[in-house]
C-alpha cells in the first residue's frame, strides 16, 4: 500500500480547473517531486492534502485513511508536516517558539494543568524541548533559536520553515519550493538536508521544487504537471527526456 | 547584555532569565505588597484601582495581545463578571465561591458569544464586540428585575476567613485581596505562555493557515482564548464593583471598552509587562492632570474649573503619539532603553527595526 | 398617514447615517482603512459651518460659507492624511482604527474647547420653510437632505465604477504594492480620497445641523453610522446608503411598535444577525478567500 494516493483527483474554482483528473501514488520512504510550470497546480496539490480545499472530484488517501474526512487541522495528527512557498511563519514569535508549535500535534495536556503548570505539563515541555533541540541541531539553527523571525534574513526563515514541519515529527514532508531564493550554496545544503531527511530519520519527502539540479540530485521519482493534468512520472531522467515534459518547457519543436 | 550561559532546559522553561531577574521581580512584588506602610489610604485607593485595571487588561491582552482578535466590547464582560458576582453574594453564596464562580460564569458567557463571532476577522470582529458593548447597557436596563436596572445596585463589604474586606471601611484588607488575585492571574498568564495551548494563541495571531497545517484547531483555539480573557475580565469587573461600591447600567459604557483597548496599546500590546504599564498610565493620568491643572493655576492665575472630555483628550494625542512613534508601546520603548544602556556604545538605531509588510486585500472585488 | 410620516421622518435621518456611511466606505473602498472619526469628521463639519456662518460668530452668508466649509473639510482630510495615515502606510489595520478612534477623542474635545458643549443650530435659508404633499408634512430641511444624499451617492458610485481614476483607487487598495509598480500614484490617491472623505462629512455635518442641533458629543453618531455601513455590507457604496436609510427607518418604528428603549437597541441587535448570518453585508456578493 502506498504512503499517499491521489484518485482521480479533480478540484475547479468556478470556470477554472485547477487539478484535472490527477492520480499518482508517493510510496513509503521515497523523495518524490512535483515540477512543472507556474500556473500548473503543483501548490494546489499540497493544499488539496493540507484540506484547504475541497476536490470537486476524486480520492485522498493517506496510510489507509481517507483524508478527506479530516479536518483542516487534523491532517497534522496523521503525521502530515508542510512547509509554504511564500514563508508563513509566526512572525512575531521567536525560532524556538515557532519550533515549539510544532509540537502542537503531541499536546497531551489540558488547559487547566498548563495554567497552574503541572508536573505533567512540566514533563511535556521538557519532552517538547528536546525534540526541538534534536532539530535545532540537525539544521544548524543554533545561533537563530532566540531571534524573532521578523528580524531573520529571507534564507534562515526557509530553513526554520523546514525545521518547524521537522518539530511535528512527520511520517510524510510536503516541501513546497524548498530552494526557491536560496543562494547556490543554500541551495546545496538544502540538498544534503533533504538527502539526511530522507535516510537518517526514515520520513517520506513530496516536494514542489523548480530547480531542476535540486530536483534529480535528490528525488526518487518525479511527476510532472502542466495545467493541472499529469504529464509525465518516472526517474528524474526520464521525465527530462519525455517528449511532453520537453513540449512543455521548450515549445513544441518544430 | 547580561549572557546567561544554559545548561538546562529548565532554564528555557522557567519564567525567569536569571537568579538577578528574579531577585528584581520579587524585590519589585516585596514592595508594592508593602504599599500601606508607605502610601496613604488615598493613594492606596489608586493603587488597588490600577491593579484592578492591570487584571482587566491582562485579560484583553490575551484575547488581543496573543490571539489578535480585537474586541471593542470587554466592558460587557466586565460588566457581566461584576453582576453575576453581586448576584452571587446577594443569594448568601460565600465571597470564596462567589468570586471564582463569577469568572468561570463570565468565561462561559464569552464562549457563547465567540461562537457567532469565529467567523469574523479584524475590523467585523472589532464591530461585533462593540455592538455587544452597547447593547449590554440596555440588557441591564431589561433585565431589571435582576440587575437592579437604572437605579443600579450597591456592595459593601465581604466576608473572608472572618475578615471583612470592604473598600472603604478596610482598604488595605481589600488592596490586598486585589493584589492577591493580580498576582494569581499574573502566574497563571505567565505558565500558559510556556504551555503549548499560548504558543498556539501566537500561532493563531500570526498565521492562521500554518497554523492549521500543525495541527492548532483555529476555532477551538479562539474560542478557549475568549473564554479566558472574558473570565479574568469578569474577575476584574467584580472586583471593580467592590471597588466603586455602587454600579447601574452605565457604569460598564462602551467607553469603557475603547479605554481598555487603548490602555493595552499604550502599555505594549503582546506582552503582560504592558497590561500593567497600561494600567499604570490609566490610573494615574486623572491625577497627573488635575495636579497639573493646580499647578499651572497657581503659575498663571487661570481658573481650575473641570474643562469636561480633557482627560480623553490627552488620552487620545498620547495613544496616537504613541501608534506613529512607538507602536510597540510603553514596554518595548522600555526595552530599547534597556538594551541601549547594556550595549552602551554599540547600540544601533535598527536593532528594534520591524519589517513593513505591504497590505494586500482578502477582499477581492 | 402616521405610519408614512414616521417613513420620511426615519428616511431624512437615514440619508445622514448614510452620508457618514459613505465617508467609511469611501476610504475602505480606496485605502482598505477604517475612519473611526469619520462621525466625529461631520461634528467637525457642522461646528466649522455654524462658526462661520451663525450670527453670534462670524455671520457670514450661507451660501458663501458652505464652499469655505467644505474646503476647509476637505483640507483637514488631506492633512490628516498627509501627517498622520500616511506614516501607518505599511502596518496593519488595527493600528489605524485604534488611532483614529483616538483622534475622535482629540477632535470632540476641540470642539468643546472651541464651540462649547451647547447643542447649537445652524442657521440656514431652508429653517422653518415646509413642503406638503398629500397631507404629508416634510421639512424643507429633509427634502434638502434626501435629495443631495441620492445625488452624491449616485455620482461617488459613477466615479468609481466609471472613471479611470475611481477604478485606480480601487486597485491602490487591493494592492499598494503592486499598484505602485503599475505606476498608481498611491500616496496621492490616499491622499485625495482622505480628503473627499472630509468634504463628504462636511456635507453631512451641514445637513445634520440643518435638521437638528449639534453638540461635540454628536460624534458619536459615528458608531451608528458604522453599523450602518457594515449591514449594508463594507465595500459598497449604494450598500452604504441602504444600510443607513434601513438603520434610520428601523428606529422610529422600533420605538412605536415596539418599546420606546428599543430604538436605541434595534440597530445594533440587527448589526448583530447581519454579521452572524451574512458577515458580507446584506447587498455584498460572496467572496472567496485565496490561501
Amino acid at each position: 500500500m502506498s504512503l499517499l494516493e491521489f484518485e482521480n483527483v479533480t478540484l475547479k474554482f468556478g470556470g477554472l480547473t485547477a487539478v484535472n483528473d490527477l492520480s499518482f501514488e508517493v510510496e513509503e520512504g521515497e523523495v518524490f517531486a512535483i515540477v512543472g510550470p507556474n500556473g500548473a497546480g503543483k501548490s494546489t496539490v499540497f493544499n488539496l492534502i493540507s484540506r484547504f480545499y475541497d476536490p470537486y472530484a476524486g480520492k485522498i488517501r493517506y496510510d489507509g485513511h481517507d483524508l478527506l474526512k479530516a479536518k483542516p487541522s487534523g491532517v497534522a495528527a496523521y503525521g502530515v508536516a508542510r512547509t509554504f512557498q511564500n514563508i508563513e511563519l509566526f512572525e512575531h514569535a521567536t525560532v524556538l517558539q515557532n519550533l515549539l508549535v510544532g509540537r502542537h500535534r503531541h499536546r497531551k495536556s489540558n488547559m487547566l494543568s498548563e495554567v497552574l503548570f503541572l508536573p505533567s505539563a512540566r514533563r511535556q515541555e521538557l519532552e517538547n524541548r528536546e525534540k526541538v533541540e534534536e532539530i535545532i541541531d540537525f539544521l544548524d539553527l543554533q545561533a537563530f533559536r532566540d531571534k524573532m523571525i521578523s528580524g531573520l534574513p529571507y534564507g534562515v526563515r526557509k530553513v526554520v520553515e523546514v525545521a518547524r514541519a521537522l518539530a511535528t515529527d512527520p511520517k510524510l514532508l510536503l516541501l513546497d519550493e524548498p530552494a526557491s531564493g536560496l543562494s547556490v550554496e543554500e541551495t546545496t545544503d538544502m540538498r544534503w538536508w533533504i538527502d539526511d531527511i530522507r535516510r537518517q530519520m526514515g520520513i517520506t519527502v513530496l516536494m514542489v521544487e523548480h530547480d531542476m539540479g535540486l530536483v534529480s540530485g535528490v528525488s526518487d521519482r518525479v511527476l510532472a504537471m502542466a495545467d493541472g493534468a499529469k504529464l509525465a512520472l518516472g526517474t528524474p531522467a526520464e521525465v527530462q527526456s519525455h517528449p511532453a515534459v520537453v513540449e512543455a518547457y521548450l515549445g513544441k519543436a518544430s | 547584555m547580561r549572557i546567561v550561559f544554559k545548561t538546562n532546559y529548565m532554564q528555557d522553561i522557567r519564567p525567569w532569565k536569571d537568579a538577578y531577574q528574579l531577585c528584581l521581580y520579587l524585590i519589585l512584588l516585596a514592595v508594592v505588597a508593602a504599599a500601606p506602610w508607605w502610601l496613604d489610604d488615598f493613594y492606596l485607593g489608586e493603587l488597588t484601582n490600577v491593579l484592578i485595571w492591570a487584571i482587566a487588561g491582562l485579560g484583553l491582552m490575551i484575547l488581543t495581545g496573543h490571539t489578535g482578535q480585537v474586541s471593542l466590547g470587554h466592558a460587557a464582560f466586565l460588566a457581566f463578571g461584576c453582576y453575576a458576582n453581586v448576584i452571587l453574594l446577594e443569594a448568601g453564596v460565600p465571597f470564596l465561591i462567589a468570586f471564582p464562580l463569577a469568572g468561570i460564569l463570565t468565561g462561559l458567557a464569552g464562549v457563547t458569544v465567540a461562537i457567532p463571532a469565529l467567523r469574523l476577522h479584524g475590523i467585523y470582529l472589532a464591530i461585533f464586540t462593540m455592538a455587544l458593548s452597547i447593547l449590554m447597557d440596555d440588557v441591564i436596563v431589561l433585565a431589571e428585575p435582576i440587575t437592579g436596572g437604572v437605579a443600579g445596585k450597591y456592595l459593601g463589604g465581604v466576608e473572608i476567613f472572618g475578615f471583612l474586606v470592604d473598600r472603604w471601611g478596610t482598604p488595605v484588607q481589600f488592596f490586598w485581596l486585589v493584589l492577591g488575585v493580580a498576582m494569581l492571574v499574573t502566574l497563571g498568564y505567565i505558565n500558559l505562555l510556556r504551555a503549548p495551548l499560548g504558543r498556539s494563541f501566537i500561532a493563531v495571531r500570526d498565521s492562521e493557515v500554518s497554523a492549521q497545517a500543525m495541527g492548532v484547531d483555529i476555532a477551538r483555539t479562539k474560542m478557549i482564548s475568549f473564554a479566558l480573557s472574558c473570565a479574568v475580565c469578569g474577575w476584574a469587573g467584580a472586583l471593580m464593583g467592590m471597588y466603586s461600591g455602587a454600579f447601574n447600567n452605565e457604569t460598564f459604557s462602551v467607553l469603557i471598552s475603547i479605554q481598555l483597548l487603548m490602555m493595552i496599546v499604550i502599555g505594549g500590546l503582546g506582552s503582560i509587562h504592558g497590561a500593567f504599564l497600561g494600567a499604570i498610565v490609566i490610573g494615574f493620568l486623572p491625577q497627573f492632570l488635575s495636579i497639573s491643572k493646580e499647578y499651572v493655576g497657581a503659575v498663571f492665575g487661570g481658573n481650575t474649573v473641570a474643562i469636561p472630555g480633557l482627560e480623553f483628550g490627552i488620552f487620545g494625542m498620547i495613544l496616537i503619539a504613541f501608534i506613529l512613534f512607538e507602536p510597540m508601546g510603553l514596554y518595548g520603548r522600555w526595552l530599547k532603553i534597556r538594551t541601549w544602556f547594556e550595549l552602551f556604545p554599540f547600540y544601533r538605531k535598527d536593532m528594534f527595526k520591524r519589517q513593513k509588510s505591504y497590505l494586500k486585500t482578502e477582499r477581492l472585488r | 398617514m402616521d405610519n408614512a410620516q414616521l417613513l420620511i421622518s426615519g428616511l431624512a435621518n437615514g440619508c445622514v447615517y448614510g452620508l457618514i456611511a459613505l465617508g467609511f466606505v469611501l476610504i475602505y473602498k480606496a485605502a482598505e482603512a477604517v475612519n473611526f472619526a469619520q462621525g466625529d469628521f461631520m461634528m467637525l463639519g457642522a461646528f466649522v459651518t455654524i462658526g462661520l456662518t451663525n450670527t453670534e460668530y462670524m455671520g457670514l452668508p450661507f451660501w458663501m460659507a458652505l464652499p469655505i466649509s467644505l474646503g476647509i473639510m476637505g483640507a483637514l482630510g488631506y492633512l490628516l492624511d498627509r501627517l498622520i495615515i500616511r506614516r501607518l502606510f505599511g502596518e496593519s489595520q488595527t493600528a489605524v482604527v485604534i488611532l483614529t478612534i483616538a483622534l475622535g477623542f482629540v477632535i470632540r474635545f476641540a470642539a468643546g474647547l472651541i464651540w462649547g458643549h451647547e447643542p447649537q443650530t445652524l442657521q440656514n435659508p431652508l429653517a422653518g420653510k415646509e413642503v406638503r404633499f398629500g397631507g404629508l408634512v416634510l421639512g424643507m430641511e429633509d427634502v434638502a437632505v434626501i435629495v443631495v444624499t441620492i445625488l452624491l451617492t449616485w455620482g461617488l458610485y459613477v466615479f468609481f465604477s466609471r472613471t479611470k481614476l475611481g477604478l485606480a483607487m480601487q486597485g491602490a487598495s487591493q494592492n499598494q504594492l503592486a499598484a505602485y509598480y503599475m505606476g498608481i500614484p498611491v500616496k496621492r490617491v490616499q491622499g485625495f480620497i482622505w480628503a473627499l472623505a472630509g468634504v463628504v462629512a462636511g456635507i453631512a455635518g451641514i445637513l445634520f445641523a440643518a435638521k437638528g442641533s449639534v453638540d461635540p458629543t454628536t460624534g458619536l453618531l459615528g458608531i451608528k453610522a458604522f453599523a450602518a455601513a457594515v449591514i449594508g455590507g463594507f465595500g459598497s457604496l449604494p450598500g452604504a446608503l441602504a444600510g443607513g436609510l434601513i438603520v434610520g427607518v428601523i428606529e422610529p418604528f422600533a420605538s412605536r411598535y415596539i418599546a420606546a428603549g428599543y430604538s436605541q437597541i434595534a440597530p445594533y441587535a440587527l448589526l448583530l444577525a447581519v454579521l452572524i448570518f451574512r458577515p458580507n453585508g446584506l447587498f455584498s456578493q460572496v467572496r472567496v478567500k485565496k490561501v
